[in-house]
């Protein structure tokens, strides 16, 4: 049943039939001082054969450090670098995220794996492509201008073939990328722009063992941890000795205030970290500002800094002037498995781990701190996990079996979170507050837009750092959390999407960027977009409504780029915006957002219906439209954009993590409850292609048009303005109450 | 020692009294369609059927299940390929990670089994209790549909 994981170091570097591999990728690598800059991912990684390996046995291999997260990136660029090599789905094999094999691709984030990794392939994959044409005309005695491929076969002018497979003896892909390459034409390309089904679904549909938490290696121990009853809690006491002498026990684990346990079977690892918890007596501290309180608490906080600014020269005294805030909670990635790894100390010192992280690289360098070992020393091999949507508890699970495995040289421990731990421990998504003010004049033309952003921090990756796994603060001498910063621009991360994307005549944003963090915080899918997304695009709701200008056209009246336009004019028309007939207590809305303000455009467009007996939202359909660039996968995207939209929905209508001053209350399901099938709306996205145009990423664009579409929509409906996340019954039927 | 039918085949495990059936056939029968999710009844990713009942793998315990008939992902798969239900959910690309998917078509299964031409309503009713996070809802709904028209 494990066949797919094969767990001995042998065997995973075990590469028969390959020639001219290129493992040693320094993170530095000078790269050529003239030609043209090299895309992407290969600017760091340069080495032609960090991506490809030819083999001559009919196969070729895809290496790369972006992983599968469930967004489907591994097929999309595996269809990329297909088309480019020129080869067929069955011959080229993929390997991603390992870091003894891969490229270091960094984080899988962004939405950043086809803007920079699909780039880096395909360019490798021409470079590579034009080196064998060039063996081949030397075989072949052609000229190498003439050579056409398909399915790893070259063809000459003349008609004579030769494989790939057949040129590997001359093949040197230990040479770096020259960024010089003529790309096929579109017309060879048999997989992009195709949906082609995702190589890990079948898998995932038929209960083969294909995630982490799948993973049962010969030998396998179970390890568990006992996590402190609040954040900065210290151990001051507890029985380990009664922990030891429980059936199974083979090792616990006390470091500082780490608490954990390795035992024979799962059930005694779990009874073990139970007697320890019970058994710990902690030094509590009561900090925390409290569910209710964080906004006033942010609020206070935070250094003041201007980042955008435009001066208004023309134009007079606005005819209205409004001003408002807008509120997001904490939101939880709330992966459905919890995070979990696999950890193996071989005999050759090596920690070898099996994890879901999205950063196999820097996360494998600050374990490495973490253990006191050279970097060398440990490896993480990327095996997939539930859908994480950022920086869930991934990483901390890796970092918390390799303390385990250390206990039990030789044995692989596998460690898998229990729900409260996931819920209670993972980095949330930040709490915000979005100040809006705005003027427009008697024409309904904005001329003043003010925007204030309030938020904790929204990056502390493991970046290489112990201080930054959850196991680095406990662990004696603990390691200290390195300061986070806030992102610069163009993609910011407070501040992502702060600056509004329309054409005002006069544009100021500051942000007030708080590093305290009360609640342990990090990465969530969009960053700050979706909290500014929803506040922006509110506030142009107030602001049209204001004006007695239709949200559409509003928006349209400042905006001058076509592409923009153009998703928001494709949403309108998908919805039936200009024939929609309202009806008592329902209404529409429309959010529109170009993610990072540089990459993919959606727009979305809502019908809902409020109850205001009871202050229910019913989402009754959504439509989106969307421009990622090029496509490469178009049901990839639509997957992407539909997850996303029904994602936001979710948060914007039911989620908060809730805490009182000492600890995390939102625990599991129960108290944090997520959207279920009888309240997801039929979704609809409509596609704009735009052949030969940068892939723009999709995984992040629709969250924040999706709140502010529902956002707009409530007010249409019952004329009641939501402007603190989540928008649940008590507060819509609250809203309405107050304004009757 | 725990004897049961598990997709089809006799299986007996030497597993303590208290083991939950997930953890058995996790860790003892290495039998991993399905998943742990939350430990709680609350998401649906372990949900097996026995004798064509779905339940809650995480929080029912290995002893109830001896002497029955336990079907999970895998025993659904028709000589070693995908059954009509689970190709629906592969040409749907009902997914994104996937994680939950386990327990997804276990409830459709079994939902089919008692009713095979079920309404959208009759498929969202029936799935509501199994949590999915990636918004896959609606192709997985598409998938059953598919599915149901098929047979």
């Amino acid at each position: 049943m494990n066949a797919p994981f094969s767990i001995t170091r042998r065997n995973l570097l075990k590469t028969t039939g390959f020639v001219a591999l290129s493992f040693a990728i320094p993170a530095e690598l000078g790269f050529a001082q003239d030609g043209p800059k090299l895309p992407g991912d290969l600017k760091n990684n340069p080495m032609l054969g960090a991506w490809f390996r030819i083999g001559a046995d009919g196969k070729a291999t895809l290496l790369i450090g972006k992983v599968e997260l469930g967004q489907g990136a591994v097929t999309a660029m595996k269809q990329v670098a297909a088309d480019e090599l020129g080869v067929n789905w069955d011959q080229l094999d993929v390997i991603s995220g390992d870091t003894a094999q891969s490229p270091n691709e960094g984080t899988t984030a962004g939405s950043q794996s086809m803007p920079n990794g699909a780039v880096a392939v395909r360019q490798a994959a021409a470079e590579i492509r034009e080196i064998l044409y060039g063996l081949a005309a030397a075989k072949l005695g052609q000229p190498a201008e003439s050579m056409k491929v398909e399915d790893g076969t070259i063809t000459a002018a003349d008609g004579s073939t030769v494989t790939y497979w057949e040129l590997v003896d001359g093949l040197d892909l230990e040479r770096e990328a020259t960024g010089k390459a003529t790309f096929r034409p579109p017309s060879d390309y048999k997989y992009i722009g195709q949906s082609i089904t995702r190589l890990d679904i079948p898998a995932k549909m038929t209960g083969k063992p294909i995630f982490v938490q799948d993973m049962k290696p010969e030998g396998t121990l179970f390890g568990a941890v006992t996590r402190p009853p609040t954040y900065m809690a210290k151990l001051a006491n507890v029985d380990l000795a009664a922990a030891e002498s429980m059936p199974g026990v083979v090792a616990v684990v006390r470091n500082g205030s780490f608490l954990g346990v390795v035992a024979e079977r799962w059930e005694q690892a779990q009874a073990a970290a139970a007697a320890l918890n019970n058994s710990a007596q902690w030094e509590v501290e009561k900090v925390l500002p409290g569910h209710d309180g964080i906004h006033d608490w942010l609020q206070e906080k935070g250094e003041e800094k201007e980042i955008h600014k435009i001066e208004r020269t023309e134009g007079g005294n606005p005819e209205t002037v409004l001003e408002a805030t807008f509120y997001r909670p904490y939101h939880m990635h709330g992966s459905i498995g919890t995070s979990a790894a696999v950890a193996q100390l071989d005999d050759s010192g090596v920690m070898n781990i099996w994890t879901h992280s999205q950063s196999v690289n820097p996360t494998r360098d600050a374990i490495a701190e973490l253990l006191g070992v050279d970097a060398e020393k440990v490896r993480c091999i990327h095996t997939q996990g539930s859908g994480c949507y950022g920086h869930n508890m991934a990483d901390d699970a890796a970092a918390d079996a390799a303390l385990l495995a250390r206990a039990a040289p030789g044995k692989p421990v596998k460690l898998q979170y229990t729900r409260a731990q996931e819920h209670q421990w993972e980095p949330y998504g930040s709490a915000m507050a979005v100040k809006v003010k705005g003027g427009v004049d008697a024409d309904g033309k904005v001329l003043d837009w003010e925007v204030d952003i309030w938020s904790t921090p929204h990056g502390t990756r493991p970046s290489g750092k112990a201080g930054n796994l959850l196991a680095g603060r406990y662990v004696d001498p603990p390691f200290e959390q390195p300061e986070p910063r806030d992102g610069g621009p163009p993609n910011y991360a407070a501040a992502r999407n702060g600056i509004a994307p329309y054409d005002f005549a006069g544009h100021t944003v500051r942000t007030h960027f708080v590093t305290e963090m009360p609640v342990r915080v990090s990465s969530t899918r969009g960053l700050g977009a979706y909290a500014n997304v929803v506040a922006i695009e509110s506030f142009m709701d107030e602001l049209a409504n204001a004006a007695g200008v239709d949200p559409v056209e509003f928006r349209l009246r400042h905006l001058s780029d076509q592409r923009a336009r153009d998703v928001i004019t494709a949403a309108a028309a998908a919805f039936g915006w200009d024939n929609f007939e309202k009806q008592p207590h329902r209404g529409r809305g429309i959010g529109y957002a170009r993610y990072k303000n540089y990459a993919a455009l959606t727009a979305v467009a809502m019908e809902v219906e409020v109850t205001p007996r009871n202050g229910r939202v019913r989402v009754l359909r959504a439509v989106a439209a969307n421009d990622s660039g090029h496509i490469v996968s178009p049901d990839g995207i639509k997957n992407q954009i539909e997850g996303g939209l029904i994602q936001s929905l979710s948060w914007t209508l039911k989620e908060e993590v809730k805490f009182d001053d000492t600890a995390v209350l939102s625990r599991d399901w129960a108290s944090y409850p997520i959207i279920t099938f009888s309240e997801v709306p039929p979704v609809e996205v409509v596609l704009i292609d735009r052949p030969g145009e940068p892939y723009l990423g999709t995984g992040e664009a629709s969250q924040g048009p999706a709140g502010a579409a529902l956002a707009n929509a409530i007010f249409d409906a019952v004329g009641v303005r939501l402007r603190r996340v989540p928008f649940t019954p008590d507060r819509v039927k609250s809203a309405i109450d107050n304004k009757a | 020692m725990l004897s049961f039918k598990l997709n089809g085949q006799e299986v007996s495990v030497d597993a303590p009294g208290d083991a939950t059936l997930l953890s058995v056939l996790n860790n003892d029968l290495d039998e991993y369609g399905a998943k742990f999710g939350c430990g709680l009844s609350q998401c649906g990713a372990c949900t097996v059927l026995i004798d064509g009942d779905p339940v809650r793998s995480c929080q029912t315990s290995a002893q109830s299940a001896v002497g029955r008939s336990v079907t999970t992902l895998i025993g659904l798969m028709v000589d070693n390929q995908p059954s009509k239900l689970q190709q629906a959910f592969i040409d749907e690309q009902a997914a994104q990670c996937g994680y939950c998917l386990s327990g997804m078509i276990i409830v459709a299964q079994a939902l089919l089994d008692r009713n095979p031409s079920p309404t959208e309503s009759e498929i969202r009713s029936a799935l509501n209790a199994n949590l999915c996070r990636c918004g896959s809802h609606n192709r997985i709904v598409r998938a059953v549909i598919r599915a149901s028209q098929e047979a």
